[in-house]
C-alpha cells in the first residue's frame, strides 16, 4: 500500500512538524477548522493534536453526517421501523444513535425489527429477503456519498427493480460553509477542506471561504497530507496571502467530478434540511425528484421529521459549529459517552465528541 | 465525513461499469458508474461506500512528496514505502 | 438419516445410537466408555476450571470451524491461567433439520483438536431444539486443567513489567465477518485459532507473571481488564504491535480499530522486565508464536495508552461490544 505508506512517512511528518514550529509565530493563536469527520478520526488517531504546537488549534466542524441530522430526521427513522413489514439498510455509523425516546437502532434489532448493516448502497440489492419484504435504504451523507445513493437509484430505475425505496437524509456543504462564515462568532483562519468532498465538488466549493480573507487547503487523510496543509494554512496566515491550494492533488481534480454531479442532478434536486443545533438551512440537502418520487420511502410509508428538539443539555450544535470542544459540554465524559451517547457527536466513532474521548488525553 | 481507501482494479466488467479492487489482499466489488477517468487493470482507484470516485494519480502523489520536500531548507530524506 | 431430528435428542433408541455410533467413535476413553451418569476423575493439587459456550457463525470458516474453536477456547483459557488442559465436558445444542454431514464434520474436528491438546472427553449432552430460522448448532464446553502455576494473580503485575503479544492480531474477527458475505468482502485471512497451551510447553513460566488470551474485545478488552484490577496502567506502541498488512487495512477499509478484533491463537503475557526479550525469543521459535512481539509496558498512569510511530499518544478505550463497519 505505497499509495498510503508514504504518506505516513515518519520523517517526512517530523521534517513538517519541525517547520510548522519554525514557521507559526508564538505571540498568534492559529484557528483552524477541519470540516470533514475523517479530518477529525485521522487528526486524534494519529494524535496530531499533541504534536502540534499549543497556539495552533485544530477545531471540529459539521462534517460528520450522523452528527449534523437532526434530531427531527433521525426520527423518520424509527417512525419507519414501526412499519413490521419492511428490512431496513442502514450504515452501520447510524446503529447507535438514539430516537427521541432513547433507543437505537441496535435495540429495535434485538427486538426483532430487521435491520441490516451494509457498507455499499449496492449492497441492497443483495440483501437476502426470502420474505419479499420492502427494503429502504437509509441514506446519509454529504456530496461524496450522495452519488452513490443516486448510483442505487440509477440502477433500480434502469433494471426496473421493485420493492426498494431509499430515505433520503442527505446534505449538501455550500450553505453550511455560508452559515459558518456568516457567525460572527466563529473564530477560525483557515480551513483544512475536506478531500473526499473536494473528489465530487472540485476547488469552486471554497471561493466563499478565500473571499473572507481565510485559507483554504484540500487535504487528504493520511498525517503527512494534514500536516502539509497545516503548514499551508500558517503560510498563507502569516503572509496575509489567502488562496485555495490543493493538497490533494493525488485524488482531487480540481474540477470536481462531473459525471458523479450529473447523476444526483439527474435523480435529486435541492431541499431544505435540518441541522442538529443549526435548524433548518435553506437548499443545503437533497431529496428525489418528482418523476422518481414512487422510490421515496418518506411518500411511500408517510413520514415527516418530527419537531423533536435536541436531548437536554447536549451541546452538539455548538461543538459542530466550532463553538466549544468537546469536553467544554457538561454531560461530555459524564452522561454522555460512547458506551451511553447521548448526541450523535458521540455516537458516531467520526463524531467530534467520540473522536475525543476515545483519542484525547 | 467519507471514509476512502485506494484500491488497485483487479477486473473490470466488459461494459466497464463495475470491477473488482484488490485492497492490500483483500477484494471488492466496486461500481465503475461515476467514474469519470478511463482506467485499466492496475491503475489504483479511491472507493468510497462501493464506488470508485476518482483514479488515483501516481505521478501527483510523487509530485506532491517532491513539493514537500521542497519546503525543506535541510538534506533530502528517503522516503519509505 | 441425513439431517438432526428430534428423536435425536429423546433418549432413547436414537440418542443410545448417536452416542455409540459418533460420540464413543470420535471421543471414546476409559472415562467415558463407562457411560456413567457422572465421570470420576482423579486429580493431583490445584485445578483450574473453566466454561465458554460457542456459537459462531458461520459455523465453518477459513482456518477453523465451531469444533475445534469449542476446544481451543475452552483449553486456552486454562492454559493462559496456568493450567495443562485434562478434562472437557461437551455439549451440543442443535436445532432440527441441522444437517448430520456439518455435524459429522464438526465432530471429526473436535476429535482432531482434543487429540492434539491431549485432553480427554469425559462427559457430554446432546439436545435438540426446534428449529426457528437457519438450522444452527451450539456448543459449551466446560474444562478441568492441572495448575503449574497461577497466571491469573493480578498483584504479581509491578510497573515496568513487559507486555508480550504471542501472535499477529485481528485475524480470527475478520476471517469469521468475511465469511459471512454481508460486507460482500473476499478475502484470504485465516482464523489464528490455535492451542495456546504449547507456549507454555515450549517457554515454560519463568518470567511469565501474568497471561490471558485476547478474545473477544481483542487486545483492547484485555488490557482494559487487567487496568481495572491492578490500578496500573500499560503504554504500548503501535509499530511494535504485530499485524498483518492485509488484516490491518481491512480494518481500515471497515473503519475498525484492529485492537478491538477477536483473536484465538493471541495471548497477552506479562513478564519481568528483563526476560522479556529471551522469552520473546524462545516464543518465536514456535509456528502459533513466530510473529511474538514485547508491545510495551506496565505503567503507574491507570490508563491504557498507544503510542504512535510519530509518538503521538492516544487513549485505548475499553470496546463497547459492537463491531460497526462505518463509511465515515
Amino acid at each position: 500500500m505505497e499509495m498510503i505508506s508514504k504518506f505516513r512517512d515518519k520523517d517526512i511528518v517530523k521534517r513538517l512538524l519541525d517547520n510548522i514550529y519554525k514557521e507559526s509565530k508564538a505571540d498568534k493563536i492559529y484557528n483552524i477548522m477541519e470540516v470533514c469527520g475523517t479530518h477529525t478520526m485521522s487528526v486524534s488517531r494519529f494524535g496530531i493534536r499533541g504534536l502540534l504546537p499549543k497556539n495552533i488549534r485544530l477545531i471540529s466542524g459539521p462534517g460528520c453526517p450522523v452528527c449534523v441530522t437532526a434530531q427531527g430526521e433521525i426520527d423518520m427513522i424509527f417512525d419507519l421501523l414501526k412499519h413490521n413489514d419492511v428490512i431496513v439498510a442502514v450504515y452501520g455509523d447510524l446503529m447507535k444513535v438514539p430516537g427521541s425516546d432513547g433507543r437505537n437502532l441496535l435495540e429495535l434489532k434485538a427486538e426483532g425489527k430487521d435491520i441490516r448493516v451494509v457498507i455499499s448502497p449496492l449492497d441492497v440489492l443483495k440483501l437476502k429477503n426470502e420474505q419479499k419484504k420492502d427494503i429502504v435504504f437509509v441514506s446519509i451523507g454529504f456530496e461524496t456519498t450522495n452519488p452513490a445513493t443516486a448510483g442505487l437509484i440509477d440502477t433500480i430505475v434502469s433494471q426496473n427493480l421493485n420493492g426498494f425505496y431509499v430515505l433520503m437524509l442527505n446534505k449538501t456543504m455550500p450553505e453550511i460553509i455560508d452559515v459558518l462564515l456568516d457567525d460572527n462568532e466563529l473564530d477560525v483562519d483557515g480551513f483544512l477542506c475536506p478531500g473526499h468532498v473536494s473528489v465530487i465538488t472540485g476547488e469552486s466549493l471554497y471561493l466563499p471561504i478565500i473571499k473572507r480573507d481565510k485559507a483554504a487547503v484540500i487535504t487528504g487523510f493520511e498525517p503527512v497530507d494534514i500536516l502539509y496543509s497545516v503548514l499551508e494554512i500558517i503560510r498563507q496566515i502569516n503572509s496575509k496571502n489567502f488562496y485555495i491550494k490543493n493538497n490533494y492533488g493525488r485524488v482531487v481534480n480540481s474540477l470536481g467530478n462531473e459525471k458523479a454531479n450529473k447523476l444526483v442532478d439527474k435523480y435529486f434536486e435541492l431541499a431544505d434540511s435540518m441541522w442538529r443545533g443549526i435548524g433548518v438551512i435553506k437548499n443545503s440537502g437533497l431529496k428525489i425528484r418528482k418523476q422518481y418520487k414512487y422510490l421515496d420511502a418518506s411518500e411511500r410509508f408517510g413520514l415527516r421529521p418530527s419537531d423533536k428538539s435536541e436531548i437536554d443539555g447536549c451541546k452538539c450544535g455548538e461543538v459542530l459549529k466550532g463553538k466549544i470542544l468537546p469536553n467544554m459540554c457538561g454531560l461530555f465524559g459524564l452522561a454522555c459517552s460512547p458506551e451511553n451517547p447521548v448526541g450523535p457527536c458521540m455516537v458516531s466513532s467520526e463524531g467530534a465528541c467520540a473522536a475525543y474521548y476515545k483519542y484525547e488525553i | 465525513m467519507c471514509l476512502g481507501l485506494p484500491g488497485k482494479l483487479v477486473e473490470i466488467s466488459e461494459d466497464k461499469t463495475f470491477g473488482i479492487v484488490d485492497i492490500a489482499g483483500t477484494k471488492r466489488e466496486v461500481s465503475l458508474m461515476i467514474l469519470p477517468e478511463d482506467v485499466e487493470l492496475g491503475d489504483y482507484v479511491m472507493v468510497h461506500v462501493g464506488f470508485a470516485i476518482s483514479k488515483m494519480d501516481e505521478a501527483q502523489a510523487e509530485e506532491t512528496l517532491k513539493a514537500i520536500m521542497e519546503y525543506y531548507d535541510g538534506d533530502d530524506i528517503e522516503i519509505q514505502g | 438419516m441425513i439431517s438432526t431430528t428430534m428423536k435425536l435428542g429423546g433418549g432413547g433408541k436414537a440418542t443410545n445410537d448417536f452416542i455409540k455410533n459418533y460420540i464413543i467413535k470420535y471421543f471414546g476413553n476409559v472415562y467415558l466408555n463407562e457411560l456413567r451418569d457422572a465421570s470420576k476423575l482423579m486429580i493431583n493439587g490445584n485445578i483450574s476450571f473453566t466454561t465458554d459456550s460457542f456459537v459462531v457463525k458461520p459455523e465453518f470458516f477459513p482456518g477453523g470451524d465451531i469444533g475445534k474453536l469449542a476446544v481451543y477456547g475452552t483449553c486456552n483459557d486454562l492454559a493462559v491461567s496456568g493450567a495443562k488442559p485434562k478434562f472437557l465436558s461437551l455439549s451440543l445444542i442443535v436445532s432440527e433439520g441441522y444437517s448430520l454431514e456439518k455435524l459429522d464434520k464438526i465432530l471429526n474436528s473436535i476429535k482432531h483438536a482434543v487429540e492434539e491438546i491431549d485432553v480427554k472427553i469425559v462427559c457430554g449432552d446432546t439436545k435438540v431444539v426446534e428449529r426457528s430460522e437457519e438450522p444452527s448448532i451450539f456448543i459449551n464446553t466446560t474444562g478441568i486443567g492441572e495448575l503449574a502455576v497461577d497466571l491469573n494473580n493480578y498483584n504479581k503485575i509491578n510497573i515496568g513489567d513487559k507486555v508480550i503479544i504471542t501472535s499477529d492480531i485481528a485475524r480470527h474477527g475478520l476471517a469469521v465477518l468475511s465469511e459471512r458475505n454481508e460486507l460482500n468482502v473476499d478475502t484470504e485471512i485465516i482464523s489464528d485459532c490455535c492451542n495456546l497451551y504449547k507456549i507454555f510447553e515450549h517457554v515454560g513460566y519463568d518470567g511469565i507473571k501474568f497471561a490471558r488470551d485476547a478474545t473477544r474485545g481483542g487486545v483492547a478488552a484485555v488490557l482494559n481488564e487487567i487496568k481495572e484490577h491492578c490500578n496500573k496502567g500499560f503504554l504500548i506502541e503501535e509499530d511494535r504491535m504485530p499485524i498483518e498488512e492485509s488484516v490491518k487495512y481491512l480494518c481500515e477499509f471497515l473503519g475498525f480499530d484492529m485492537l478491538e478484533i477477536a483473536n484465538e491463537g493471541v495471548a497477552v503475557l506479562i513478564c519481568e522486565n528483563d526476560r522479556a526479550d529471551e522469552i520473546v525469543l524462545k516464543l518465536k521459535e514456535l509456528e502459533i508464536a513466530k510473529n511474538a512481539s514485547v508491545v510495551g509496558e506496565v505503567t503507574d498512569c491507570e490508563k491504557v495508552l498507544l503510542k504512535n510511530i510519530y509518538g503521538g499518544l492516544r487513549v485505548v478505550e475499553m470496546p463497547d461490544g459492537n463491531l460497526l463497519p462505518r463509511i465515515c
